[in-house]
């Protein structure tokens, strides 16, 4: 008996089976099918749902209560901002807040992290003690504590405002430090211009600096041509221009100062707080970033006749950077985050300002705090699309 | 299918809602057998625990007459302390029945909040908190003075409203808390502490040394401090409304706690109707027939109430003012129960 040969299906059958289901084929997909349509279920029951109850209840839903004038003032603002401007302004403010807070914050955390892992690696004893024991202590304290210990104990410190201690043309009292404005003159569009073209003659000369490393191996030292570049090229612009800024000083009148810029104590605070707990968390990672290059790289640094620092800085370091740049991303995610606790010192980010007041005058709990969600994922986000990219390239560098 | 509150706000911590939004509170609050009540996290004379944990207050004094009216038993009363952020999304989700939290009534809260305001408790008005030692005589000579309030508030907007009505500039440093608050005012990080005259009061009293605090002849908006409950059941917006207006009939028909026995027995038919000798005004609003003998016995009339927190009987001597009866001078009318 002859059995007819069995025809495999066709390429084009076979190829969308394995495309949508997988290798568990059409029942593979019969499964994804279903799982989707019972998750757009539930998003959808939630959202009836939530809808129906605040009708019942006549709460008004919708976004239009952003139009609305927030009638409240804040004490810090970036940008221009009155008590008749829009929620959808106060939004602003509060975000501009909160980024300016978690910028910063980032900044002064990774530079304390790092000098603080270092101190702990370090042979010096003592240095390796007092580094350890400022991990420890700050690890351990819960964050709102330290906030509030800043705030108070700084605040408390400080004299008031008639009594305030004058530092060079600035008066640091209990409402913040108040520092002489700059005032744009004429001479800012030169200067600034003249600053750009000193940083691109930087860049440049770094470029040229390190092919002639790679190729001549003759290593040239560049910052004081750069430093000459940054300072001489916008000096030289202002004596010819005129002075890019002027300056308006700040003078006490009444209850407190008018005048100048002023940076308000709870920005110190939280500033000083998150820096400092998060740098105790990044100098961990970054020791760790550095206990897992491999020790034979220290000794033959030290061979080939580096100092230390050098070793540190050219060959253990950015091995290290490969292991530090995840935890590390990590950390600048919950410092970001860890800002919303502005809201215990009175500091008006976008959780006290835009979550915390402007939700109790409107009453619309679900569109606010789905914005202010969605903002701190945004911010997130953005935060370790930067860090991948800046892995990416490390990576690309030392050939991983 | 009774559609049941899920995920109604995101970020309340306190609990999820449990139970419909609909016409079914005061089932819901006898089969949970007590009445949940949503007051401040502390501030003498309205909401304030001791330390023992017993609260005390007018604000706690209505939640008690409300649960004396149900249950026949004051105590049966949880009390949720709130702060100013989160009182309003508390009530919209079903945590509590009632809000008495010294609450200001407005227009925007009536409508846009979902709730509704069932009476005033307390005539109030928005006042300034300053140290005797910057002399300053009147709120006019507040310019570009740093001023401490709580966040959330009809303080903040009257405040903003004030100052630039008068063209006078300000600093603004909002807390979320009213301790943060008036711990900043006393450190010095504000000149001012702004807030109702009646907590002006009670909270100097909590400062360390209250003598060296005025509060300034101006009080620059009218704040009518009342509870709320929520939209959409008119029966328990009813039982609300009227246990604060027996409280006030009661004051004006000479009720008292003391006399309450023998005033039950009378004859005179305003009060038999009120006591339910004389038809059945108490089943009409869904609780019993000695609805209004319960309220007078455990907690007293409205005068007594503000006697024993606010008034002369209490650490904050403020007088009754506005909050006296219509007919003595101040302006708490209540419609008459019949």
């Amino acid at each position: 008996m002859t059995t007819a040969p069995r025809t495999p299906p066709p390429q084009f059958v076979f190829r969308l089976k394995r495309a949508l289901g997988g290798r568990a084929g059409w029942g593979g997909l019969a499964l994804q099918i279903m799982f989707a349509a019972v998750l757009v279920w539930i998003a959808f029951e939630i959202v009836a749902n939530a809808r129906a109850n605040l009708e019942t209840q006549r709460i008004i839903s919708g976004f239009g209560f952003l139009r609305n004038n927030a009638g409240f003032d804040v004490s810090q603002s970036l940008v221009p901002y009155s008590g008749s401007d829009s929620y959808a302004w106060v939004f602003l403010v509060g975000l501009l807040n909160t980024i300016l807070v978690s910028v910063i914050g980032i900044f002064f955390a990774t530079v304390i992290g790092f000098f603080v892992a270092l101190g702990r690696l370090s042979p010096n004893w003592l240095m390796a003690r007092i580094a350890g024991g400022y991990v420890e202590l700050i690890r351990n304290l819960p964050l709102l504590f330290q906030l509030l210990f800043w705030y108070l104990a700084v605040l408390g410190a400080l004299p008031g405002p008639r009594q305030s201690i004058p530092l060079f043309g600035s008066f640091l009292s209990n409402r913040g430090l108040v520092i002489p404005r700059l005032v744009p003159e004429a001479g800012l569009a030169p200067c600034a211009l003249a600053l750009a073209a000193a940083i691109v003659i930087a860049l440049g000369l770094r470029h040229y600096a390190r092919r002639l490393l790679f190729e001549n191996g003759r290593a040239m030292t560049i910052w004081p041509y750069v430093m000459g570049l940054l300072i001489g090229l916008p000096l030289v612009s202002a004596l010819v221009f005129g002075a890019p800024f002027s300056l308006e000083v700040p003078v006490l009148k009444g209850f407190n100062f008018s005048g100048g810029t002023r940076v308000i104590p709870e920005f110190v605070a939280l500033l000083v707080a998150l820096s400092t707990y998060t740098a105790a968390f990044i100098a961990e990672i970054v020791r760790a970033g550095i206990l897992s290059v491999h020790r034979g790289q220290m000794e033959a640094g030290l061979s080939l006749g580096l100092s230390r620092g050098s070793v540190l800085r050219l060959i253990v370091v950015p091995q290290a950077l490969r292991v530090i740049l995840p935890p590390l991303t990590n950390q600048y995610l919950n410092l970001t985050k860890n800002s919303s606790l502005a809201v215990s010192i009175g500091y008006p980010d976008l959780v006290s300002v835009f979550a915390g007041t402007a939700l109790s005058q409107t009453g619309q709990a679900i569109e606010i705090l789905a914005m202010t969600m969605g903002v701190y994922l945004l911010l997130s986000l953005v935060t370790s699309a930067i860090m991948s990219f800046y892995g990416w390239r490390l990576g690309r560098s030392l050939g991983a | 299918m009774k559609r049941v509150s899920l995920f109604f706000t995101l970020a309340v911590a306190a609990g999820f809602a449990s139970q419909a939004a609909s016409a079914e509170t005061l089932k819901t609050v006898k089969d949970r057998g007590q009445l949940s009540c949503g007051v401040s996290t502390g501030l003498p004379g309205f909401s304030n625990p001791d330390d023992k944990g017993n609260w005390t207050g007018l604000d706690v004094d209505i939640c008690r007459a409300l649960a004396a009216a149900i249950f026949n038993d004051p105590s049966k009363v949880k009390f949720v302390p709130l702060s100013a952020k989160d009182r309003f999304t508390a009530l919209q989700s079903g945590e509590i029945d009632v809000l008495s939290r010294n609450t200001t009534w407005t227009l925007s809260r009536d409508t846009s909040l979902g709730a509704n305001f069932t009476g005033v408790t307390y005539y109030d008005g928005q006042g300034f908190l300053v140290k005797k030692s910057l002399k300053v005589n009147s709120a006019l000579e507040l310019n570009s003075a740093s001023v401490c309030v709580q966040t959330g508030t009809t303080t903040e907007q009257n405040l903003a409203d004030y100052f630039k009505g008068n063209n006078m500039k300000y600093e603004v440093i909002a807390f979320a808390g009213q301790d943060e608050t008036v711990k900043a005012y006393e450190s010095g990080r504000c000149d001012v502490f702004t807030s109702d005259v009646s907590q002006l009061y009670a909270e100097r009293l909590k400062l360390a040394n209250p003598a060296d605090h005025v509060v300034l002849p101006e009080v620059i908006s009218k704040e009518p401090l009342g509870p709320m409950v929520r939209h959409g059941d008119d029966q328990w917006f009813d039982i609300v409304k009227w246990v604060l207006f027996a409280m006030v009939d009661a004051e004006e028909m000479g009720v008292t706690q003391g006399n309450v026995d023998e005033m039950a027995k009378s004859d005179k038919p305003d009060l038999k109707r009120a006591f339910g000798t004389d038809g059945n005004l108490g089943e009409q609003l869904g609780l019993t027939k000695d609805w209004f003998y319960r309220i007078i016995k455990t907690v007293g009339n409205y005068g007594e109430s503000f006697d024993r927190n606010v008034g002369s009987g209490s650490k904050l001597q403020i007088a009754r003012g506005l909050n006296q009866l219509w007919n003595k001078g101040g302006i708490q009318y209540a419609p008459p129960i019949r």
